[in-house]
C-alpha cells in the first residue's frame, strides 16, 4: 500500500477537508498526503516504534496503541472517515475491529489482499499456499493471519450490517472494477453503518 | 553531543504577591534558575523544562569544581543533544517552596524573622505554574517553543496548556498522570507520616532546634524509590543478592543488597532535603486534579488547551502508568486537539523518563526538530 498510485487511489475516496483515524498508519505517509493536498486533519495509530517515530518526525500526529486492544479511546462517529489500510489482515479481532472502525467513522474505508486473485487461485490449484508481490511470505511466516478474498469481506460487510458505499480492486497502481476478485491483488471497500 | 559546561544559577526576587490556589499569599518571593543556550531575537526559542518531586532548576551542565555536578536531565539539554541548546533557549526554574534556592520553608518568614518551616504556605502545581509565568513576564518571553517536564514537572507542562493556553506551541508531558490514584497518595501519606513522626520533626519547627528529621526522610525516601522501580529492573539489579555472602541471621542489620541500596538513597537523601519541602511537594502531587473543576470530566478540563501535544508513557511505570497517559491523550482526542502518544517499552519503571532509551529520546527530538523550524531557530 505504500505504492504511490495505490495511495492516490485512496486518497481521492476521502472527502477534503475530512477529520481522518488512520488505524495502521505506518509512517504516516498517507496522513501526510491528505493534509498536504486535501486539507485533511487527524491522527494515525501504531504499535511499531519505528513507525511512531517516522510519524513524529512528519509531523504527523500519531497514537501508539495495540489495535488488538480496540479503540476504546475513540468516541462514536467522532471521525468522518476511519482507514484500515492493508492492516485488517495482521488482526487477530479482524471482525471486532471492522466493527469498531463502523463505530468510531462515519465512514470507514479498508483495503487488504485479496487472496483471490488469479495468480493465487493458480499456486493453491497447484497444491501450494501462494507467494506473491501482494503476498510476499510463505504459509509458516506471513504476518497475514486473516486472508480473506473480495468476495468473502462483502459476506462479512452484510453479516455485520454495514452499507458498502464503494468497493473496487487495485492491480498495478489502477483501480479495477471489472471481476476484482479475480483480476486484483488488493481489495478496497468504503462502507458506513448500515 | 556535548554538555552545556559550566552554569551558574541566577535569582529573580518578586515583590508583587503571588496568590496561591489555596487562598493565601506568597510575598517577597525568589526564584531561582538557569538558562542555557541563547535567546533568540524574536524571543521565540525559549523552552521551559520544569521539575519533579526532588530535582530543582539544575537541569543541564554542571558547577565549577564540584564533581558528579551534572544537572538532572543533562542526557537530553545540551549542544547537539534532543533538546539542542544550540537552537534552543532552555530554562529551569526552582519552584516555591523547594529548598535549592527558591523562597521555601528554610527562607525566613518576613512576618516572624524566623525560618518559614512548616508555616510556609501550601503551594500547588497551579501556584508553581503562575511563579514560572511570571518569571517569563520578567525575562521577556511571551510564547514558549515549549514546556517539558516528567512526572510531577509533566503535570506543570500541562496545566501551563490549561492555565497559559496562548503561551506555549507545544506541551511535552512524560511518565504524568491527570491526577494521583488513591493507591499513589497511599504512598505520599506513608511518606509523610514517616516525617512527621519523627521525633526530631518539631511539628515542622526543627530548624530552631539544630536538628534535621532524617530518619522520617530516609524512610521517606526509600517508599519513593521503590515505587519509582520497577519489579523486574529491581530483580535484574539486586534479586536476592546477600551483601556478606550468606545470611547472618540478623532482623536489623543489612541482608539483601536491596535493602543496602535503599539505605544508602534513603542516607544520601536525607543529607540535602528538607523535610517540609518533601511534605510541600507530595501534596502538590496529591492535589493536582485538573478535572476537579469540571465535575470530574478531563475531557472539559482540556477544552481550555489550544497547543500540541506530546504525551509519553513507560510500559513498566506502575507509579503513573500508560493508562493514565491514556487518559489524558483521550481527553485531547475529544477536543480534537493536536497530540502524539508514544507507549515506550521500557524496562526501568517510573525512572525511565530520566535515562536516555532512543526510542524515547528521538520521539522528544523529532518534537524539538519541528518546533525549530517553527520557530526558525
Amino acid at each position: 500500500m505504500s505504492d504511490r498510485r495505490d495511495i492516490e487511489l485512496i486518497a481521492e475516496m476521502v472527502p477534503p477537508g475530512a477529520r481522518v483515524l488512520d488505524l495502521g498508519c505506518g509512517s504516516g505517509e498517507l496522513l501526510a498526503h491528505l493534509a498536504a493536498h486535501r486539507r485533511c486533519s487527524g491522527y494515525g495509530v501504531e504499535i511499531a516504534d519505528e513507525n511512531v517515530l517516522a510519524c513524529t518526525q512528519r509531523g504527523v500526529n500519531v497514537i501508539q496503541l495495540n489495535l488488538e486492544e480496540g479503540l476504546a479511546m475513540f468516541e462514536d462517529q467522532s471521525f468522518d472517515v476511519v482507514l484500515q489500510l492493508d492492516t485488517m489482515q495482521h488482526l487477530r479481532n479482524t471482525e471486532k475491529m471492522l466493527r469498531e472502525t463502523a463505530r468510531v467513522g462515519r465512514v470507514g474505508i479498508v483495503s487488504f489482499p485479496n487472496f483471490a486473485h488469479w495468480p493465487n487461485r493458480v499456486r493453491v490449484a497447484t497444491g501450494r499456499m501462494p507467494v506473491t508481490k501482494a503476498l510476499p511470505y510463505e504459509w509458516y511466516n506471513t504476518p497475514n493471519i486473516r486472508v480473506g478474498t473480495y468476495a468473502d469481506f462483502e459476506v462479512l460487510a452484510r453479516k455485520d450490517g454495514l452499507r458498502i458505499l464503494d468497493a473496487f480492486g487495485i492491480q498495478n497502481g489502477e483501480a479495477v472494477r471489472r471481476w476484482p476478485n479475480l483480476m486484483a491483488s488488493v481489495a478496497v471497500f468504503k462502507f458506513e453503518r448500515g | 553531543m556535548g554538555s552545556v559546561g559550566q552554569v551558574t544559577p541566577q535569582a529573580m526576587q518578586f515583590a508583587e504577591p503571588l496568590p496561591l490556589k489555596s487562598g493565601a499569599q506568597l510575598r517577597d518571593y525568589a526564584l531561582v534558575y538557569e538558562t542555557y543556550g541563547t535567546l533568540n531575537a524574536d524571543k521565540s526559542n525559549a523552552v521551559l523544562v520544569c521539575h519533579a518531586l526532588n530535582a530543582s532548576h539544575h537541569v543541564a551542565g554542571t558547577y565549577a569544581g564540584e564533581a558528579k555536578s551534572e544537572g538532572w536531565w543533562d542526557n537530553l539539554v545540551g549542544p547537539g543533544k534532543p533538546l539542542d541548546t544550540e537552537r534552543f533557549f532552555v530554562i529551569g526554574v526552582n519552584n516555591p517552596g523547594s529548598c535549592f534556592g527558591s523562597t521555601g520553608p528554610m527562607s525566613i518568614n518576613p512576618a516572624t524573622g524566623q525560618a518559614w518551616g512548616a508555616d510556609f504556605p501550601v503551594v500547588t502545581v497551579e501556584d508553581w505554574v503562575d511563579a514560572q509565568a511570571r518569571l517569563m513576564d520578567r525575562l521577556g518571553i511571551v510564547q514558549l517553543a515549549a514546556v517539558l517536564g516528567g512526572s510531577l514537572g509533566g503535570m506543570q507542562a500541562l496545566s501551563w496548556s490549561l492555565r497559559y493556553p496562548q503561551r506555549l506551541r507545544q506541551c511535552i508531558a512524560v511518565a504524568t498522570a491527570p491526577n494521583l490514584s488513591a493507591q499513589n497518595i497511599a504512598f505520599n501519606e506513608v511518606a509523610r507520616r514517616a516525617i512527621v513522626t519523627d521525633p526530631e520533626f518539631h511539628g515542622g519547627h526543627f530548624y530552631a532546634h539544630g536538628v534535621l528529621p532524617r530518619r522520617g526522610l530516609r524512610v521517606a525516601r526509600m517508599i519513593g524509590h521503590i515505587t519509582y522501580l520497577s519489579d523486574d529492573a529491581m530483580e535484574r539489579k539486586f534479586g536476592r543478592g546477600i551483601r556478606n555472602g550468606d545470611f547472618g541471621y540478623s532482623t536489623q542489620e543489612v541482608e539483601f543488597e536491596i535493602e543496602s541500596y535503599l539505605r544508602h538513597q534513603g542516607d544520601k537523601f536525607s543529607e540535602y532535603f528538607d523535610a517540609n519541602t518533601y511534605l510541600l511537594i507530595t501534596r502538590a502531587l496529591d492535589y493536582f486534579d485538573p478535572a476537579r473543576e469540571h465535575g470530574g470530566d478531563l475531557t472539559r478540563a482540556f477544552a481550555a488547551a489550544s497547543c500540541r501535544f506530546q504525551v509519553v508513557s513507560f510500559t513498566t511505570d506502575w507509579r503513573f502508568s500508560p493508562a493514565r497517559s491514556r487518559e489524558i491523550v483521550k481527553a485531547l482526542l475529544d477536543n480534537r486537539r493536536d497530540v502524539s502518544y508514544a507507549e515506550i517499552a521500557a524496562p526501568h519503571g517510573h525512572d525511565a523518563f530520566l535515562l536516555d532509551d532512543p526510542r524515547y529520546h528521538g520521539v522528544l527530538k523529532a518534537c524539538f526538530d519541528r518546533l525549530a523550524v517553527e520557530v526558525g531557530t
